[in-house]
């Protein structure tokens, strides 16, 4: 059994107009102790994914069908009691903003200690000791006196140290680090991946990273899903997606962005992700792909082993 | 080498006035030359803080430089009248990142890109619409767009429209800070060629300024490094990404994240964060951090050229 189970997810946000069917039918697989990259433009549904593994969609959002299984018990049919019993305690997010996420009236240290008090029931005075014991953990320098600062007197890089810590406080199986990195300096970036790789070996839980960055990816990830239009296309162990990338949607994305590490051509991924409220019936890549078929217009090609752990969801390169 | 502009000595200083900071003063540029050749890109990379911003705004005399030249053609700016500065700024043009801020909401696209040639042009209706009209094909927006109000347009239209606004009045510079920051990857690589074409088709020069090597590499012939108001490292881009020498540009390098699993860089790490930039230092504004730091650092640091062309602020290189 794989720590996380994701089946044939729907999500759908109703609308005036209609549903927008941001996820449609994603299915992954999370082992322990993997860090594992969710990437796609923006609409892509993979932020959407990460909240329905957090039991988070709301309305107008709702889960249409699919199961979300986490240690083998399905999130979506849990009530939201059931759920607080995951969330934040089994699964941890870290945020996007974390200037945004933290209170800007309470001091870091007495958030995380707060933390550790509704989940563990600590007393006040260990609940400090604990967060203090975490902001170290994170590489927070001085962390006894900064743990008595305000979240305004604290670099962008700390806050997301503090955001790191307060998902930790649970000893979570599973992180959901959604772009954890977009906003801060390249070089505290760097140091927030070296920590949550270094989370995850150390406690032997698993992450899973949503980007739209593939250096953050090759840098720091097990595996890739990439996602596109609510769909997945294509999933593959890291090395294989950079040195095989098979969907023409992961190639267009590979392509799409100038490096440092070479001279290439930049080619922009021609048209953009279609509108999600009537989508195209087959493949949702179908109007911006070089290879599209007939076919691709009509069906919707499905997710296929093409290689050892490698599965990708297009009629032109792989799909029967 | 043409020099279309040319910067020495700028600097910028801001009086702190409030809560305990009172006396003490910022130095958010200090001291800064560069020279961009006329249709040449100069990229200027450097972390939140650095002053990267802050020159982009004194050159355009936005805010106003407290000391330095900034001479576009041979002209300093700082010397001209208010009116002989209104024509000069025709030949210099910006481009921010928030491309929705920088809109004005109640304006249309045309009436927009419209206003430098009311300002800089003696065109009549008639040429000014055909200009607009032509600039508008030159971004890729399409005259179709013209009458919208840009809360009507996407995030890549809205840039584009900016992008239109700049060069419409034909400048012989863009001033571009973080234009492409803000956007969705694939939108991003699409102004980053359009940007490249109108710089060839207009014999345009930027400033690129960005915290996105990559892009700043891709478009760029030299690049200058930024850390604390000091350029640090200055070069061909060949150089600064394939040689850096500078600790800080060394450091700033290795942090890059790079799309290919098989390659992994020695992570060059610098101590702590950047530090407060009220601080005043004496020598190198890196000591404190620095792994290479020696007793010579405290000391005033020289800029040295060390092959052609390329110039570093750094005792031990």
């Amino acid at each position: 059994m794989s720590l996380l189970e994701i089946e044939d997810l729907v999500v759908h946000f109703d609308t005036d107009a209609g549903p927008v069917q941001a996820v449609d039918g994603v299915g992954l697989n999370v082992e322990a102790g993997e860090i594992i990259g969710l990437v796609g433009e923006s609409g892509s549904g993979k932020s959407v994914t990460g909240l329905a593994i957090l039991g988070l969609i709301r309305p107008p959002g709702r889960i249409v069908r699919g199961a979300v299984r986490f240690e083998g018990n399905d999130i979506v049919g849990m009530t939201e009691a059931q759920r607080r019993g995951y969330r934040g305690r089994r699964i941890a997010l870290v945020p996007q903003s974390p200037r945004t996420s933290l209170n800007p009236v309470i001091t870091v240290g007495e958030q995380i200690a707060r933390l550790s008090r509704l989940h563990g029931g600590a007393s006040r005075g260990d609940a400090m000791k604990r967060a203090i014991s975490l902001m170290e953990q994170v590489g927070i320098p001085d962390a006894g006196a900064k743990a008595r600062q305000y979240p305004h007197q604290l670099s962008g890089g700390t806050c997301q140290r503090i955001m790191v810590a307060m998902a930790l406080t649970s000893e979570p199986r599973l992180l959901i680090a959604d772009e954890p990195t977009t906003g801060l300096d390249v070089s505290i970036a760097a140091r927030i991946l070296d920590l949550l790789r270094d989370v995850c070996v150390r406690t032997g839980s698993s992450i899973i990273l949503i980007t739209h960055d593939l250096g953050v990816v090759a840098e720091t990830c097990d595996r890739v899903a990439v996602m596109h239009g609510g769909q997945l296309v294509e999933a593959a162990a890291v090395r294989d997606l950079f040195r095989h990338p098979s969907h023409p949607y992961t190639r267009a994305l590979v392509a799409s962005i100038p490096r440092i590490d070479a001279d290439i051509e930049l080619m922009p991924i021609p048209g953009a992700v279609p509108s999600l409220l009537r989508p195209p019936p087959g493949c949702r890549y179908a109007g911006r792909c070089d290879l599209v078929m007939g076919r691709c217009r009509i069906a919707r090609p499905p997710l296929v082993t093409i290689g050892a752990g490698h599965m990708a969801a297009c009629f032109a390169t792989g799909a029967p | 080498m043409s020099a279309l502009l040319e910067v020495e000595d700028l600097a910028k200083y801001f009086p702190m006035k409030r809560l305990g900071g009172a006396g003490r003063i910022v130095r958010a540029v200090d001291g800064v030359s560069l020279t961009i050749g006329a249709g040449k890109t100069f990229g200027l990379i450097g972390e939140s803080g650095c002053g990267k911003s802050t020159l982009g705004r004194c050159i355009m005399r936005v805010i106003e430089p407290s000391r330095g030249a900034v001479r576009v053609e041979g002209v300093d700016l700082a010397a001209l009248s208010p009116a002989n500065l209104r024509a000069m700024r025709r030949q210099v043009q910006m481009v921010f990142q928030d491309s929705t801020a920088a809109l004005n909401p109640r304006m249309t696209v045309r009436r927009m890109v419209e206003e430098p040639l009311l300002l800089h042009s003696t065109f009549d209706r008639a040429e000014r619409r055909d200009r607009i009209e032509h600039v508008l094909e030159q971004v890729g927006l399409g005259t179709d767009l013209a009458d919208r109000y840009p809360h009507e347009l996407s995030g890549g239209q809205k840039q584009r429209a900016n992008i239109a606004r700049a060069i419409v009045a034909r400048p012989r510079l863009v001033v571009l800070d973080e234009p492409t920051s803000a956007l969705d990857v694939s939108l991003r690589s699409r102004i980053v060629l359009l940007l490249e074409r109108l710089r060839e088709e207009l014999d345009l020069a930027y400033l690129f300024i960005s915290h996105d090597i990559a892009t700043v590499k891709y478009l760029s012939e030299r690049i200058a490094v930024m850390y604390l108001g000091v350029i640090v490292e200055q070069g061909s881009a060949r150089e600064i990404i394939g040689n850096p020498r500078h600790p800080y540009t060394r450091a700033l390098m290795s942090a890059v994240p790079i799309p290919d699993p098989d390659i992994r860089p020695n992570r060059f790490v610098l101590r702590g964060e950047v530090p407060d930039a009220a601080i005043t230092v004496r020598g190198c504004r890196l000591l404190g951090r620095c792994p290479m730091a020696a007793s010579v650092c405290t000391e005033a640091v020289p800029v040295r050229e060390i092959s052609p062309g390329h110039f570093v602020a750094c005792h031990m290189v």
